[in-house]
């Protein structure tokens, strides 16, 4: 397994390939549904965005509330095909990558190719076992969506897999 | 008549939750064992693997295996024996708050499918009130997911449809979303009844144990095929590749109008919760 620090710069992102199992560093951005939204929103309309996308990486997750003295609940991937609407904008505006779960649909798989971005996937429905790989976790912004604000994490070795590179190899079988 | 408390009903609600979050049904979690001695691709092993190692964590540390941590469904049988004092829906949605805040469970519920804000509390759950014989109350806490439930699908056949094209139905509902859906999965599927009872008797198939055999034979039958070409399909855990795509496959089903074949495929994951107890 490869060790990735991030921002996840260009130089990096177009020598992975799909399959490649990958362990992240650094800096992951959460968002999910209606952040999505949100920030697809604010693209259309010129407003400026409450994060920075430019070689940084959005993590499709809406964890688990933290107990007392612990960083994060249970924090696994959400389905990724939800946010593909919103995706090739996003990834226009400089998104080094996503992480979630499942395929993609054919406008994002493009946009993946054309921005030289990749496609990473988490194994889904293992949220108690990747919360372990969470150091710490601050809500950045949309506090009023509660679990589906958007959550700065620091991750260390945190477990992925390419499942679509630069180059628009994907590991699914087909889009949808 | 014997006389329950709505506290009795709320404790053991919150309790349900709490334990349904946390722990991997035994019936799951065995299967999952067994596909792990079954798969040979060294990808799908290693996935299985942190599946379990995953069951292991949320017991350990007392935290959800999933962070979806599901829209409640509660099926609740009472005894016709037994005479609540309160209110019983009022009790029931106040388990679920208090299991969903001390639990420390994730809140998915929005207050309406169109303004969608978030409630903050997971409620209202879905309940499906049932009456049976005795003086007992018999409750199970199913909390759903919905990476697997937006995969689920419903169609209502023609009576004269075969046994295959019910079968086609359910292979194409997983190959059509089953990536999504957090594979190995299980399958529950209703047949018969109207629209609304098909879809019931999915979710309680999702709820029987995975070991169960089916009574009637032409449905064990079915339910075997089943299991056995959506293995065959290489989806294989995370949907990555590999033979174990499906866990369990359990059909219910009820009697139905001669004009009418209603099928509902509902999809659970590999995270499948269920917990049930009895007052």
């Amino acid at each position: 397994m490869k060790r990735i620090y991030l921002p996840l710069t260009k130089d990096i992102r177009v020598k992975l390939s799909a399959g490649e199992e990958l362990l992240l560093c650094g800096k992951l951005y959460t968002a999910r549904d209606a952040a999505h939204k949100r920030l697809y929103e604010a693209v259309k309309s010129n407003r400026d965005l409450p994060i920075d996308l430019s070689d940084n990486v959005l993590y499709y997750c809406g964890p688990t509330p933290a107990k007392p003295g612990t960083v994060i609940g249970s924090c696994g991937p959400t389905t990724s095909s939800r946010m593909d609407k919103f995706t090739p904008v996003l990834l226009e505006k400089g998104l080094a990558a996503t992480i979630g779960k499942g395929r993609r649909q054919k406008e994002v798989l493009q946009a993946i190719k054309k921005y030289k971005s990749v496609y990473l996937v988490a194994i889904g429905g293992a949220g108690a076992y990747l919360s372990g790989r969470i150091k710490r976790a601050t809500v950045v912004a949309y506090k009023d969506l509660g679990p589906e604000a958007i959550y700065e994490l620091w991750v260390e070795d945190f477990p992925v897999i390419v499942a679509v590179d630069s180059k628009g190899k994907n590991l699914f079988q087909g889009e949808i | 008549m014997r006389k329950i408390k709505d506290k009795k009903i709320t404790e053991l609600v919150k309790r349900l939750a709490i334990k349904a979050n946390l722990n991997l049904r035994a019936d799951v979690l065995d299967a999952l064992k067994r596909a792990l001695r079954n798969e040979e691709s060294p990808s799908a092993k290693n996935i299985i693997k942190i599946l379990i190692e995953n069951s292991n964590v949320a017991k350990k540390e007392a935290i959800p295996i999933c962070q979806d941590t599901g829209l409640a469904e509660v099926f609740c049988q009472i005894g016709q024996a037994v005479s609540i004092e309160g209110d019983i829906t009022a009790a029931i949605n106040e388990g679920i708050r208090l299991g969903y805040k001390d639990g420390y469970l994730r809140k998915s519920v929005v207050s309406d499918p169109l303004i969608r804000k978030n409630t903050n509390t997971n409620t209202p759950c879905v309940i499906h009130y049932d009456i049976a014989k005795g003086d007992k109350i018999k409750i199970t806490v199913v909390p759903k997911g919905f990476g697997s439930e937006n995969a689920s699908s419903l169609k209502m056949l023609k009576p004269t449809d075969t046994e295959e094209e019910v079968v086609d139905f359910v292979l194409d509902t997983v190959k059509h979303a089953g990536c999504d859906a957090c594979p190995p999965l299980v399958i529950g599927i209703g047949i018969g009844g109207t629209l609304d009872k098909a879809a019931l008797l999915a979710t309680q198939a999702i709820i029987q144990p995975l070991s169960r055999k089916n009574a009637k034979k032409h449905l064990a039958l079915m339910e075997n095929i089943i299991l056995k070409r959506l293995n065959s399909t290489n989806i294989g855990p995370a949907g990555m590749g590999g033979k174990t795509t499906c866990l369990g496959v359990n059909i219910l089903s009820f009697p139905t109008h001669i004009a009418g074949l209603p099928l509902c495929v509902k999809i659970s994951c590999h995270a499948t919760r269920s917990a049930t107890g009895v007052i």
